[in-house]
């Protein structure tokens, strides 16, 4: 195959939302790639159990969802490339994805390109990542076998890390700059039983501090007296949130204040054949079932759209 | 599986595989539960496909091999370090693009 060889739709991004996408997209026999920068999976692989995915009540191990979403599009014709997108543009009516193996043309793009994890934005946060600073409770917990660490946030996400967190660590400390958490109840309950959790209310770290062996303790403010203090713990588990992966798309795409692209509810964003699904995309819920439903509608339209152009 | 470009190495045989190593090395530390690590395979199997000869990769299990990855104060993985004359020339933690892990191997291979 050479670069000039023009696709009907290229997904950009390989997790849940970029390969339900690409099954759609396949048994319509469109002309379709996946771009994936590392490889498919996407965030899901940060993970370690998926417990509130249809079909699998007693939870599904997302090795095994990654797998399976694989297996199911590879079935259908999945093609892949592993390629970094650098940028867009529009040539006529084709789009032209620079990445880093080359451009790459197509009718139709769905931008699935997912999130990476929001800094805190404190001192030390960016010196210490990967010595102390994690964002990735399964990959980094085992390096804390009781030892003490810190989890920030109160979503979803902090609240289960730092659940999973108390299977290595001798205490958790769950620092959170609200009176009360924005985790799910169920999710709240078992932290709260949970006798290895201690959670600062009311409480932001200001600043990381360590030493050649990296992480040795956390400058902690609380908001309601003002006081600081200091937390000694090795390690720091960050989930403040989400940022879009989503620079490389074109300026006249519309996005919300958190810079997430704004779509309708074809997928399709302000740029006529330039559609977004999953995490990527303004939306009110981020999460597998979420995805999988925007890969699949974005298929279907972006579809619709390359199938336009080629009757015109 | 890693690829047939790839050395497994350990605790054991760390300094003779890559302080002493005549190439410089890239070792990529990993674990079986890291799903990010999983991901990134493949990508350190084509780069030691790409730069057999002139390269060294190597695979380092931290469940299995602990005190290497403490000695370079490793609390995250996938790491990726870079070993040029048995000194670390760059240190990359997480699943990044491939396109920044060949950047950082292009300079220390000649």
């Amino acid at each position: 195959m050479t670069r000039s060889d023009l696709y009907d739709i290229v997904i950009i991004g390989g997790g849940p939302a970029g390969l339900a996408a690409s099954l759609y997209a396949n048994r319509a026999r469109y002309k379709t790639l996946v771009l994936e920068k590392v490889g498919l999976g996407g965030q899901l692989l940060s993970y370690e159990k998926v417990d509130n995915y249809p079909g699998f009540p007693e939870g599904i191990s997302t090795f095994e969802l990654v797998e399976l979403f694989k297996a199911q599009a590879e079935k259908f014709g999945l093609e892949h490339r592993n390629a970094d997108v650098t940028g867009m543009e529009t040539e006529g009516s084709i789009q032209v994805i620079h990445t880093s193996e080359g451009d790459i043309r197509s009718k139709a793009v769905i931008v699935a390109s997912g999130c990476s994890p929001q800094k805190l934005g404190v001192k030390g946060e960016v010196e210490y990542t990967g010595r102390g600073v994690s964002y990735c409770a399964i990959c980094d917990g085992p390096f804390y076998r009781n030892e003490e660490v810190a989890v920030v946030g109160g979503g979803d996400t902090a609240v289960e890390e730092a659940i999973y967190l108390t299977k290595f660590a001798s205490r958790v400390h769950l620092i959170h700059r609200r009176d009360e958490l924005r985790a799910v109840k169920i999710i709240q309950e078992e932290a709260f039983e949970n006798e290895k959790i201690t959670i600062h209310w009311n409480t932001v770290v200001e600043e990381v501090i360590g030493g050649n062996q990296g992480v040795s303790e956390l400058s902690l403010r609380d908001l309601a007296t003002g006081k600081t203090s200091s937390l000694q713990v090795p390690g720091v588990f960050i989930f403040v949130g989400l940022i879009p992966n989503a620079d490389f798309v074109p300026a006249g795409v519309k996005r919300d204040p958190q810079g997430f692209i704004i779509t309708d509810d074809t997928m399709a964003t302000a740029v006529p054949g330039l559609y977004a699904a999953g995490d990527v995309r303004s939306k009110s819920l981020r999460q597998i079932v979420t995805a999988v439903g925007d890969g699949a509608t974005a298929a279907f339209n972006a579809g619709r759209y390359a199938e336009s152009l080629a009757h015109a | 599986m890693a690829g047939k470009n790839v050395i497994e190495i350990s605790d054991s045989s760390f300094e003779q595989e890559v302080l002493k190593s005549d190439l410089p090395v890239l070792v990529d530390f990993w674990a079986p539960w890291c799903g990010p690590c999983r991901a990134i395979a493949p990508v350190i199997d084509e780069l030691s496909n790409e730069y057999a000869g002139k390269l060294k990769v190597a695979k380092c299990n931290v469940d299995e091999n602990p005190n290497t990855p403490a000695r370079f104060g490793i609390r995250a993985i996938p790491t990726l370090i870079l070993f040029k004359d048995g000194n670390v020339t760059e240190q990359i933690t997480g699943a990044v693009a491939k396109s920044q892990i060949a950047a950082a191997v292009e300079k220390v291979v000649s």
